[in-house]
C-alpha cells in the first residue's frame, strides 16, 4: 500500500508539474491555434535564470527562503519577457501565414534557443540547489511523500485556481475568452487582440517558470536539453485533456503523471517515456478531441 | 529619427532580456561567478543594427506583397536562372561533371563528406514527398532511416545478408513503417500530426537504446560491410568512391522519381490535399490512399538512405537518430522551398557542406539552423528557390514573349 501511495503521490508531483506547463501550450492554442513548440525552451530557460540568481545570492549570503522568492520572481519575470518577445519575433509577422508556417518557424525557435543557451552556459548537466525548505512535520510520512513534492503540490494548486479567477473574473480574461472564441468579431467589440495575445504568452511563461524553478529544484540538476522532453509530455497533457481547454490540460497532466509513475513502478523504468507517447498516440487515434474537449467540424 | 529611437529601444530591450544568460556565468561547485560584459555589448550592438535590418525587410516584403497583388511579381534573379530552361540546362550539366569528377580531383576524406551531403539530398528529397507535396509535417522522419539502417546491420549480423540484398528490403520495411505511423493518424490535422510523428520518432529511438537483445542498445552495432562489388574485396579508398557512386546514381534516380511523381496524377493529388483537405475529397481522391502513399513512398528513401549510411559508417547507434536529425532534414526542405527540387537538393548541400568547410563557423550550426528556420518563414516562406506549379497560359502571345513553355 506504501508503494502504491508513493507512486500515487509521485504521479501526482509530476502530473503537477505538467500541468504548469500545459497550460501555456493551451492557453495559446485556444487563442491563436499554433503548437508553441518554443514553450518547453522557455520553461528552461525560466529554470537556468533561477538557477543563475540563486548562485549569485547564495555568494552574497542571502538566506534559502529569501532566496527561493527572488529566484523564482526573477525568473517568471525573464521567462515572460522571453515570451512575450518570442511571440513578437517568430510568430506576430506569420498571423495571416498557412498553418505550417508558424509551425516551422516555432520549432526553429526551439532549436535556436536550445542551441543559445547551450552556447551561452553549457552543454553538461548543471547541480540545482535544493531551494525548497524540508519541512519537520512531513517527517513520518517522508516515505511516502517529501516536502519538496507536497510545496510543488501546493503551489501547483494556488496557482490554477488564482489563473482560473484571473480568466472567468478579470477584464484580461473576459478579452481572451472573447478571443479564443472569435477573433475578428472580439476586434469589432473593441479588444485589443494584439495586446491579449501577448498577455497570453506572458501568462503562460510566467507559469512555466514556476514549474521550472520547482522541477529543477526537485530533480536537483538540469541542462539546456531539458526543455525539450518537458514540452513534449506538457502538450501530450494538454492534448490528453483536449487542447484549448483549461481544466483539461491539469486533467490531462495529471492523468499522464499517473500513467507515468504507475507504469514506471510496475512496468519498467526503462520506457518511462515511451509510455507517454503510446498514451498520445492512443488518445488521438480513439478520442482525437482529449477527455474534455469538443469535437469541431472544418470547414472549407 | 523614429527609427533610430525604435532600434535603440530594441536594443535596450535585448540587453536585458540576455543578461543573466549571457553575462553571469556561476559554478555551483567552485562558488565562482563570471561576469561576461563584452557579450552584453555584443548583444546590445548586434540587435540594434539587426532591428533596423528587420524593419527594412518586412517593410519590403509588404511592398512584395502588395505588388504581387496588382499582379505585377517579377521572378527573382537565382529564381530565373534555376528554373528558365535555358539558363538551367548549362549550369545543372557543368554541377553534374563536377560531381561525376568529384572523387578524382579531391581526397578520400572530403568525398565522405560528400557522401554524407548526398544522403541528406536523398532524404531532404524523401521528406519533400511528404512535407512539401502532400502538406503532411512529419517530424519523426529519422525513425525510417533508422529502420533502414538497423535492417540491414541486423539482417547482415544474423544472417549475412549482402548490402544489395538488403536495399530493397530496408525500403521496403521502411514504407511498411511509414503505414503504420500512416494509418492512426490518417484523421489527425497538421499539428496533430507533427507532434505524433515526433512521438513516433522518439519511440523508435527509445526501443533502439533499450531493448538491448534486439538492437544492442546505446552501443550499437559495428564491423557492417561495405558494399559488395561482384565478391571483389575493395580497400577502404576505393569503398568510399564506389559509395560515392552508388550515391550520386540514388540521388539521380531519385530526382527523376520526385520530378516524375510530382507531375502525375498522385502527384497532383498531393498538391490539392495540401492546399484543401476537404475539396481535395470533394473532387474525388482517395484521401487515405493518398496520404498512405505519401507516408510510404517518403519513407522508402529515409530506408534507402539508412541502409547506405550503415554501409558508409560501418558502425550504427541509436545516437545518429535523435530529434535533431529530423529537424536537420526538415529545415532542408522548408530552406530549399516546400516542393521544389532543385531547392532541396541546394539547401542539402548547403547546409551540410558549409558547417563541414566553416570549421569556426560549425558550433554554431544549430544556432544558425534555428534562426534561419525562423527567418525563412518570415521573409521567405516560399524557399530558397520557390516551387513553380505548372501553368496553363491564355495568353500565348505573353508566354513567347518571356520565354517560358510552361
Amino acid at each position: 500500500m506504501d508503494y502504491f501511495l508513493e507512486l500515487f503521490f509521485g504521479g501526482l508531483t509530476k502530473g503537477s508539474i505538467y500541468a504548469l506547463i500545459a497550460l501555456g501550450y493551451t492557453m495559446v492554442y485556444g487563442i491563436i491555434e499554433l503548437i508553441n513548440f518554443a514553450h518547453g525552451e522557455i520553461y528552461m530557460i525560466g529554470a537556468f535564470t533561477a538557477l543563475i540568481v540563486a548562485g549569485v545570492l547564495s555568494f552574497l549570503g542571502f538566506n534559502t527562503v529569501s532566496i527561493l522568492i527572488l529566484a523564482t520572481l526573477i525568473a517568471v519575470v525573464y521567462s515572460s519577457a522571453y515570451g512575450y518577445t518570442v511571440e513578437k519575433i517568430a510568430y506576430k509577422p506569420l498571423r495571416n501565414a498557412p498553418r505550417l508556417s508558424p509551425l516551422i518557424s516555432a520549432i526553429g525557435m526551439s532549436i535556436f534557443l536550445q542551441n543559445y543557451v547551450l552556447l551561452a552556459q553549457t552543454s553538461d548537466f548543471l547541480p540545482f540547489p535544493n531551494l525548497i525548505p524540508e519541512f519537520e512535520f512531513m517527517e513520518p510520512y517522508y516515505h511516502i511523500m517529501g516536502s519538496s513534492e507536497l510545496v510543488i503540490i501546493l503551489t501547483t494548486a494556488v496557482v490554477m485556481v488564482l489563473l482560473t479567477l484571473l480568466i472567468k473574473f478579470t477584464r484580461i480574461g473576459k478579452a481572451m475568452r472573447a478571443t479564443a472564441q472569435n477573433k475578428k468579431m472580439a476586434m469589432l467589440v473593441g479588444v485589443n487582440v494584439d495586446r491579449v495575445i501577448s498577455m497570453t504568452f506572458v501568462i503562460g511563461s510566467a507559469l512555466a517558470a514556476i514549474g521550472g524553478v520547482l522541477i529543477a529544484s526537485y530533480v536537483g540538476q538540469i541542462n539546456f536539453y531539458i526543455g525539450f522532453i518537458a514540452g513534449i509530455k506538457a502538450f501530450t497533457a494538454a492534448v490528453l485533456g483536449g487542447i484549448g481547454s483549461i481544466p483539461g490540460a491539469v486533467l490531462g497532466a495529471l492523468v499522464l503523471g499517473w500513467t507515468e509513475s504507475f507504469a514506471t513502478g510496475y512496468v519498467s523504468s526503462d520506457y518511462e517515456d515511451v509510455f507517454a507517447f503510446c498514451l498520445l498516440v492512443l488518445i488521438l487515434i480513439f478520442r482525437p478531441a482529449g477527455i474534455l474537449g469538443r469535437a469541431t467540424t472544418q470547414k472549407v | 529619427m523614429s527609427g533610430l529611437k525604435k532600434s535603440l529601444l530594441v536594443s535596450i530591450w535585448f540587453m536585458f532580456l540576455t543578461f543573466p544568460i549571457m553575462v553571469v556565468k556561476v559554478d555551483i561547485i567552485e562558488k565562482t561567478v563570471q561576469w561576461r560584459w563584452k557579450n552584453l555589448i555584443l548583444v546590445g550592438l548586434g540587435s540594434f543594427f539587426l532591428s533596423f535590418l528587420w524593419r527594412y525587410l518586412l517593410e519590403k516584403k509588404e511592398k512584395g506583397a502588395k505588388k504581387k497583388e496588382m499582379g505585377q511579381a517579377e521572378m527573382g534573379l537565382i529564381q530565373k536562372i534555376f528554373t528558365v530552361p535555358r539558363y538551367s540546362r548549362p549550369i545543372y550539366l557543368l554541377f553534374l561533371i563536377f560531381i561525376l569528377v568529384f572523387p578524382f580531383i579531391f581526397s578520400t576524406y572530403q568525398t565522405n563528406i560528400m557522401i554524407s551531403a548526398l544522403i541528406y539530398v536523398l532524404l531532404g528529397l524523401g521528406l519533400n514527398i511528404v512535407v512539401g507535396l502532400a502538406g503532411l509535417l512529419d517530424l519523426g522522419y529519422v525513425a525510417f532511416y533508422a529502420v533502414g539502417a538497423y535492417s540491414y546491420a541486423l539482417l547482415n549480423y544474423h544472417y549475412g545478408l549482402g548490402f544489395w540484398t538488403v536495399l530493397p528490403i530496408g525500403g521496403f520495411l521502411a514504407a511498411i513503417f511509414g503505414i503504420l505511423l500512416g494509418f492512426p493518424v490518417l484523421r489527425l490535422r497538421g499539428d496533430y500530426l507533427a507532434i505524433v510523428t515526433l512521438g513516433f520518432g522518439e519511440i523508435i529511438r527509445l526501443v533502439l537504446e533499450n531493448w538491448d537483445e534486439f538492437s544492442f542498445g546505446p552501443s550499437g552495432i559495428a564491423n557492417i560491410p561495405r558494399p559488395g562489388l561482384f565478391g571483389i574485396e575493395l580497400d577502404v579508398q576505393t569503398a568510399t568512391t564506389y559509395i560515392y557512386y552508388l550515391m550520386v546514381i540514388m540521388a539521380l534516380i531519385t530526382i527523376f522519381v520526385v520530378n516524375r511523381l510530382q507531375n502525375s496524377r498522385l502527384g497532383r493529388a498531393w498538391l490539392a490535399l495540401r492546399e484543401d483537405e476537404i475539396a481535395c475529397q470533394a473532387m474525388g481522391i482517395d484521401k487515405i490512399k493518398t496520404k498512405l502513399t505519401a507516408f510510404a513512398l517518403g519513407a522508402t528513401w529515409a530506408g534507402f538512405g539508412g541502409v547506405i549510411f550503415a554501409a558508409k559508417t560501418t558502425f550504427i547507434n541509436p545516437a545518429s537518430f535523435t530529434f535533431l536529425e529530423s529537424a536537420i532534414i526538415l529545415s532542408i526542405v522548408v530552406l530549399g522551398g516546400m516542393g521544389s527540387i532543385v531547392g532541396v537538393v541546394l539547401a542539402a548541400l548547403i547546409m551540410i557542406l558549409l558547417p563541414e568547410y566553416l570549421r569556426a563557423f560549425s558550433e554554431y550550426r544549430m544556432l544558425i539552423f534555428g534562426a534561419s528556420m525562423v527567418l525563412m518563414m518570415v521573409f521567405r516562406p516560399q524557399g530558397l528557390i520557390a516551387n513553380v506549379r505548372r501553368k496553363y497560359l491564355y495568353n500565348a502571345v505573353q508566354s513567347r514573349k518571356t520565354g517560358e513553355s510552361r
